[in-house]
């Protein structure tokens, strides 16, 4: 899916540098992350190990008081352009970006010219002309990244598109949990929530189910995808069916956001049906981790004491965001001089 | 003395049933003569038709002209090009333009226009509802009078029933067909593809096939309540076709037409083409099993001919992503040799000729679908023997939109007549400057 199409960044002259802000007509493909489909297996390895050894100096560094933690990409700037609101996944984005040096600088869509009616590719074509080296896109249609990724040169990173992937969140989780059970093949991962509607199911589905995982997904019928759409892995509405001897239980955040027409009756219609609680979790698995990609519904699609348990990852799932997201740019930015990565 | 004689074609006249070589002469813009070998005659213009089909011109009831009032999508000049080098010589045009068709001033304004300006002869379908807002009926009889042959709020469907039975029935009084685009507005909602496996896959809002047959089960029902003719446009799904089917059977007056791109594509080929917006359509490509079921209601009859929905677009509204892209796609200039291509071996040339020609005349209460002795001279010549690949030089619409280009088809109309006179021929050296 990723083609090497330009000169890598790293070793592009100044003029280079120029001539790349101009906008191009061919639809060139550079080096981007919009979908879980763009990574092979060798590559989902090879940042998970980076992302180890970004979250290992991370933390002596933090120690140490030492920032920013590396400056492998000092000079280059990376431009967030967010559509949607977004806390954490912006902020782990920037944050990533400050720890190898990088100017992280958001375009401020609220402001520009969006709201007097700019179209898209004419928006992603200023983006572009500021000379920004990489992009990082949240938006609310699903497709936007990969759109945004066939007419810009500089690589696009999906920052969640609409209700189709957030492939940064899904490697994120998947790292979260190979750190704390040492392993992913073999695992049962049991997703619970508005699957149909949910970028972060679905980038998890590709990613967990090609790392060797039993994926299981489950929600009231009206959240929940077509049988056919993932056929390997187990789609249903019980919960009891879904959740007996899972090792990780990942609950959705239900988006009202996202839901033109109410899918369930309300808050306790679906806490009653699918709701996660102590007594579940323990009737059916009770050795399981517990996930959320945030923000959590306190009371709704989890107990407010499961948060507080040590089996909850929440945490640490917003702290491994950091060390996903250096991963993926310094892979993607060729800060070690690599080739980036082939797909 | 004849204008024109075109020799040794295989005429192919669903009407009268004749399929033989024969010449055909033409006089004062209607066939004059057909005979296996007419005389010769000093100073006539002669057409060498020798391995050649000639057929009645075809009959398009489901166009998008985009007049008035979006000149950027298509216009009179370009649409009636399009449709006279896709073998057309009679379209319907649809009133979703700016403003809609809804009144006997802009429908006598645009037949006026069309008749000024159109080589190919353009019939008004006006509208059923002001505006097409679903709200208040038109003024059927008006438009009638101004030149509208039939009805349709085509763009949209017409929610309410209550207004749906009341237009049926006054519709059978100035008897004139409603043509349904059958959607229920709630469940299609937000939806850019058909809802199902290729849909949730990859996270684009769906379009449910029931959107489509929820509306169409109703509407035979109001049909069959009222006694009037009811024509279902683009029939996309499996359970729609089963209801026409049990419709037909049980004496309700309904027809039904089916598009090119619905009978050949899928929604995975949706996902293998990486959702280019130039296979957004409404309705929208559907699952193999629809299409398979579309296929078998063309043969057995339950679906009554072929239409286009020629839905030109210009290059802003699809360059963008697919969710966001309009809905539609181009088909005059690809209809014919799309299904010749793909259906050579289930259509007979006769049965091809009836889909494109005789049967939507005679469903719809048009002129034209037949070409004997003392017919005007609507007539199209199909060369079945040469191969072209679909691209943007050899298209004729304003618009590029279709996901057909690149495509490499089996046969090409040559040429085109309206009343005798040539309104499009293949020029020479064709097929070297497609390549």
């Amino acid at each position: 899916m990723v083609e090497m199409s330009m000169p890598t960044a790293s070793s592009a002259s100044p003029e280079t540098q120029m001539s790349r802000t101009a906008p191009h007509p061919s639809r060139m493909r550079t080096n981007d992350l919009v979908s879980i489909n763009d990574l092979d297996l060798d590559e989902i390895e090879a940042l998970f190990a980076e992302a180890e050894a970004c979250k290992r100096t991370l933390l002596q560094d933090r120690r140490r008081q030492a920032k920013p933690y590396s400056d492998v990409l000092s000079g280059r700037t990376i431009l967030t352009v967010f559509f949607e609101p977004s806390t954490r996944t912006m902020h782990a984005f920037r944050m990533a970006a400050a720890m190898l040096g990088a100017a992280a600088q958001d375009f401020p869509v609220e402001r520009s010219s969006v709201g007097k009616g700019e179209s898209f590719l004419d928006t992603l074509m200023t983006i572009q002309a500021l000379g920004a080296d990489a992009l990082v896109l949240r938006h609310p249609t699903t497709g936007a990244a990969r759109f945004a990724a066939d007419h810009l040169e500089i690589p696009v990173i999906n920052g969640g598109d609409g209700t189709g992937e957030h492939p940064t969140q899904a490697l994120l989780d998947a790292f979260t949990i190979r750190e704390c059970l040492g392993k992913l093949h073999g695992l049962t991962v049991t997703i619970v929530g508005d699957i149909r509607h949910s970028r972060v199911a679905r980038s998890n589905i590709l990613l967990l189910t090609k790392l060797g995982v039993e994926v299981r997904v489950v929600g009231p019928p009206t959240m929940l995808p077509h049988p056919q759409a993932f056929p390997d892995i187990m789609v249903t509405d019980d919960l009891a069916r879904a959740l007996r001897g899972a090792d990780v239980v990942m609950a959705l955040r239900i988006q009202a956001e996202r839901q033109k027409k109410p899918l369930i009756t309300s808050a306790q219609a679906y806490r009653r049906g699918w709701g996660l609680n102590a007594e579940r979790l323990q009737r059916f698995c009770p050795n399981a981790l517990i996930m959320h990609p945030g923000p959590v519904l306190r009371g709704v699609e989890l107990d407010a004491g499961l948060l507080e348990s040590d089996r909850a990852l929440i945490l640490r799932q917003v702290e491994n965001g950091v060390a996903i997201r250096m991963a993926v740019f310094k892979r993607l930015l060729n800060a070690d001089g690599r080739e980036a990565w082939q797909a | 003395m004849s204008d024109l004689i075109i020799r040794q074609g295989r005429l192919l006249d669903p009407a009268s049933g004749v399929d033989r070589r024969v010449d055909l002469a033409i006089r004062n813009g209607r066939v004059h003569a057909i005979a296996d070998r007419l005389p010769d005659e000093a100073a006539v213009e002669e057409i060498d038709a020798t391995g050649k089909w000639v057929l009645p011109g075809f009959v398009d009831p489901h166009v998008h002209l985009r007049t008035p009032g979006q000149a950027h999508k298509e216009t009179i000049e370009t649409g009636a090009a399009a449709a006279a080098a896709g073998g057309y010589t009679r379209i319907v045009c649809m009133p979703n333009t700016t403003p809609p068709l809804d009144n006997p001033i802009v429908v006598e304004w645009l037949r006026m226009q069309c008749e000024q300006r159109s080589p190919v002869h353009v019939e008004i379908a006006a509208a059923i509802t002001e505006g097409q807002q679903g709200q208040r009926l038109t003024d059927f009889g008006a438009l009638k009078e101004a030149g509208a042959v039939a009805l349709t709020d085509d763009g949209v469907g017409v929610s309410n029933a209550a207004l749906m039975r009341h237009a049926l029935e006054l519709a059978r009084h100035w008897d004139l067909p409603i043509m349904i685009h059958a959607e229920d507005p709630e469940l299609s909602d937000g939806g850019a593809m058909h809802a199902g496996a290729v849909s949730d896959r990859n996270g684009i809002p769906g379009i449910p096939a029931a959107a489509e047959a929820v509306m169409v089960a109703r509407d035979v029902l109001l049909a069959e309540m009222t006694g009037a003719r009811l024509h279902v446009l683009h029939v996309s799904a499996e359970t729609t076709v089963a209801l026409i089917r049990w419709a037909k059977a049980r004496g309700i007056r309904v027809s039904a037409e089916v598009s090119p791109h619905h009978l050949l594509l899928t929604d995975e080929d949706v996902e293998a083409a990486g959702f280019d917006p130039n296979w957004k359509m409404n309705p929208p490509l559907r699952a193999r099993r629809d299409r398979d079921a579309l296929i078998e209601g063309l043969l057995d009859g339950t679906i009554d001919f072929i239409a286009t929905d020629h839905a030109p677009h210009e290059r802003e509204s699809k360059e963008t992503t697919f969710v966001e892209a309009s809905f539609g796609i181009i088909g005059l200039e690809t209809a014919f040799a799309l299904i010749h291509t793909h259906f050579a071996d289930r259509l007979s040339p006769l049965d091809l000729a009836r889909l494109f020609s005789s049967a939507p005349a005679k469903t719809l209460g048009l002129p034209g679908g037949r070409l004997a002795v003392g017919d005007p001279a609507d007539l199209t010549i199909f060369d079945p023997a040469q191969r072209w690949t679909v691209s943007p030089q050899t298209l004729h619409s304003l618009s590029r939109n279709t996901p057909f280009l690149g495509r490499t088809l089996q046969g090409r109309i040559v040429r085109t007549l309206v009343a005798g006179r040539t309104v499009y021929a293949l020029p020479d050296g064709a097929e070297e400057a497609t390549q």
